[in-house]
């Protein structure tokens, strides 16, 4: 599927929202670079507020970046919005359609505006909302309106398919029939670039991932990259009487109360070390318990465990951002 | 849930108007900028239908508006005017179905497709900015432009007008003020928060068009310098080129003066509404 060529192309890109200069305004994405080939699935992950929506905007050429350069098939996407928008679909972090028109009366509409725009009826159909055509947009559950909103974005053929958390506000059932369809569109050669707050659906989609945090892109890699660069953990409970301190050294231990953690990116050798010490000192490890690293673990520790001064960073933007708006 | 074929589509949608084929992408571009407005304009259509109230502003509101006038306007200073009270009512009739069918009604549309990310979503799309603007406001206009027709044919054929004296001054004159009105509407709507409070932001222009460009009462009427002033109103031109369309009388300088302050007034809020038209809601 890749042939290696660069769909998407984003170098030290900024957005700032409110005045260029001074206090009041804030910048929501700091300066981050990434390509996307063509065919892959890439996926940014970050918690709200992180930037992510404020990215996807940019990509799609909804506003001008205020510094750095992005090109989405070869051109820009917001100077040349209509070179791109005929070759790329969109849809939302929340939809926008009249809530007094029915299913099928949204999806002419759409098509209308869409050039090589696909039969409606077969679009709806991918979405499974073909029995609800007749039924004004209103009257749909919050899971009907986010596969509305899907279906305009296919309806077009897009090549370049933008998702912005496509499967918020569905069940269990309907995340992952979005996922069957997003992972067929793929397979068809669609290039998607999707955000997501749900670590199962990048992991289970996504090709290759970044993980924003306050504007920044933190890590990226496939999946099994981001978790690599993260170290296992190993954790157990001391018996009474047995410092930590008496551990081999080249275990780095952390201690809660009795309760010890060792982080390691070498799970194997540090838990052979630690296993043969309790051996020899005859010191029983309850509750001992040894895992790698999985994306969630890797997520949350880079979204949220940067520290004060980041997680400060963070509260401060969103406030500014909500007032620059 | 089944899904069908969406191979990509590399090869076409690039490089297309290169060489000679200048013209026939412009042309290609026109049709499919047509197309778009079309579909977005039945849309419109059909959401209008569907709400009551707009409806009622649209249809009713003018015929009221007009009978009213017959009645109040009885006591209008004519003299030295030139006009009757049946030339008053029926020509201030239509810059009045102009303010009250598209500017009315364009305010709460723009704004209830703001607020609802409508507006938003269509940006996403091929759609440009202007055919956002224009395709929601095309069913009132239509609406607008067909009583208009109603009163001049209802003028001649029941009220003893003569047919317009300068047609093409009429059109020009109606048409200007569509364009003021849409421009106007999508500017008020920046002040605008919900479609309730759009009843009190579009008072000012009302009130101010309604007492101030000669609908009720004449400008000749007036002192010169107050009429002079009152000339600058942004309908005031609207209704002068009316009159003088309909019922002839206007020297080339005060046509021409009525059609640079339209023309003024239409680029005013070109530049308002690029300049500060919001797309999304404020969070």
């Amino acid at each position: 599927m890749n042939t290696g060529e660069q769909v998407i192309e984003v170098s030290g890109l900024r957005r700032r929202y409110g005045p260029a200069k001074g206090d009041g305004g804030f910048e929501a994405v700091r300066g981050i670079s990434f390509s996307v080939a063509r065919g892959e699935l890439f996926a940014l992950l970050g918690t709200n507020g992180a930037g992510k929506t404020s990215t996807v905007e940019l990509l799609e050429g909804m506003a001008e970046p205020s510094g750095g350069r992005v090109r989405v098939l070869g051109h820009d996407p917001y100077r040349e919005r209509a070179r791109v928008r005929p070759r790329i679909g969109v849809m939302l972090q929340e939809g926008g359609f009249p809530s007094d028109l029915t299913v099928a009366e949204t999806a002419r509409m759409w098509a209308g505006c869409t050039s090589g725009a696909r039969r409606t009826s077969e679009a709806l159909e991918a979405v499974g909302l073909a029995p609800r055509a007749d039924v004004r947009v209103k009257q749909l559950s919050g899971g009907e309106r986010r596969r509305l909103d899907l279906a305009m974005a296919l309806l077009g053929r897009p090549e370049v398919l933008f998702l912005d958390e496509p499967t918020t506000g569905l069940d269990a059932e309907g995340r992952r029939e979005t996922w069957r369809l997003v992972r067929e569109l793929r397979k068809g050669g669609t290039t998607v670039v999707l955000t997501t707050h749900y670590l199962e659906e990048a992991e289970e989609l996504a090709d290759r991932l970044a993980i924003m945090r306050a504007g920044r892109i933190v890590v990226s890699g496939t999946p099994a990259e981001v978790t690599a660069s993260r170290p296992s953990r190993i954790r157990f409970t001391l018996p009474e009487g047995v410092p930590a301190a008496r551990l081999p050294l080249s275990l780095r231990a952390a201690e809660h109360g009795r309760r010890v953690e060792i982080r390691t990116g070498r799970l194997q050798e540090s838990l052979t070390e630690l296993l043969l010490w309790a051996r020899r000192e005859e010191v029983a490890l309850a509750g001992l318990d040894a895992r790698s690293a999985s994306l969630e673990e890797a997520f949350l520790e880079i979204a949220h465990g940067g520290g004060p001064e980041a997680a400060e960073d963070e509260d401060t933007a969103r406030a500014a951002k909500a007032g620059a708006r | 849930m089944s899904t069908t074929d969406t191979g990509g589509r590399a090869d076409t949608g690039s490089g297309t108007d290169t060489g000679g084929g200048a013209d026939a992408g412009a042309a290609r571009e026109a049709a499919a900028s047509l197309g778009r407005l079309r579909s977005l304009a039945r849309a419109e259509l059909t959401l209008l239908v569907r709400n009551r109230t707009a409806m009622f502003t649209a249809l009713l509101m003018p015929l009221a508006m007009v009978l009213f006038m017959r009645s109040t306007v009885e006591q209008a200073p004519l003299e030295g005017t030139g006009l009757s009270v049946t030339d008053l009512v029926m020509t201030s009739g239509i810059p009045m179905v102009l303010i009250l069918v598209v500017y009315l009604n364009l305010i709460p549309a723009y704004v209830s497709r703001r607020e609802e990310l409508v507006l938003k979503r269509l940006r996403t799309g091929e759609l440009r900015d202007w055919e956002i603007l224009a395709g929601a406001a095309l069913p009132v206009v239509a609406v607008a432009l067909a009583q208009c027709a109603v009163l001049v044919a209802a003028g001649a054929a029941l009220l003893e007008m003569t047919p317009p004296d300068r047609p093409d001054l009429l059109v020009l004159g109606v048409l200007l003020g569509v364009v003021l009105m849409v421009l106007t509407a999508a500017a008020t709507a920046v002040i605008t928060r919900t479609t309730e409070s759009a009843q009190i932001t579009a008072l000012p222009l009302l009130m101010v068009s309604l007492a101030g460009s000669g609908m009720f009462v004449p400008l000749e009427a007036m002192p010169d310098r107050a009429a002079d002033v009152l000339r600058l109103l942004p309908m005031s031109p609207v209704v002068d080129l009316v009159r003088y369309g309909w019922l002839g009388g206007g020297e080339p300088g005060e046509v021409l003066r009525a059609l640079g302050t339209a023309v003024a007034w239409a680029l005013v809020s070109v530049f308002a509404v690029r300049r500060w038209f919001r797309w999304e809601p404020r969070h």
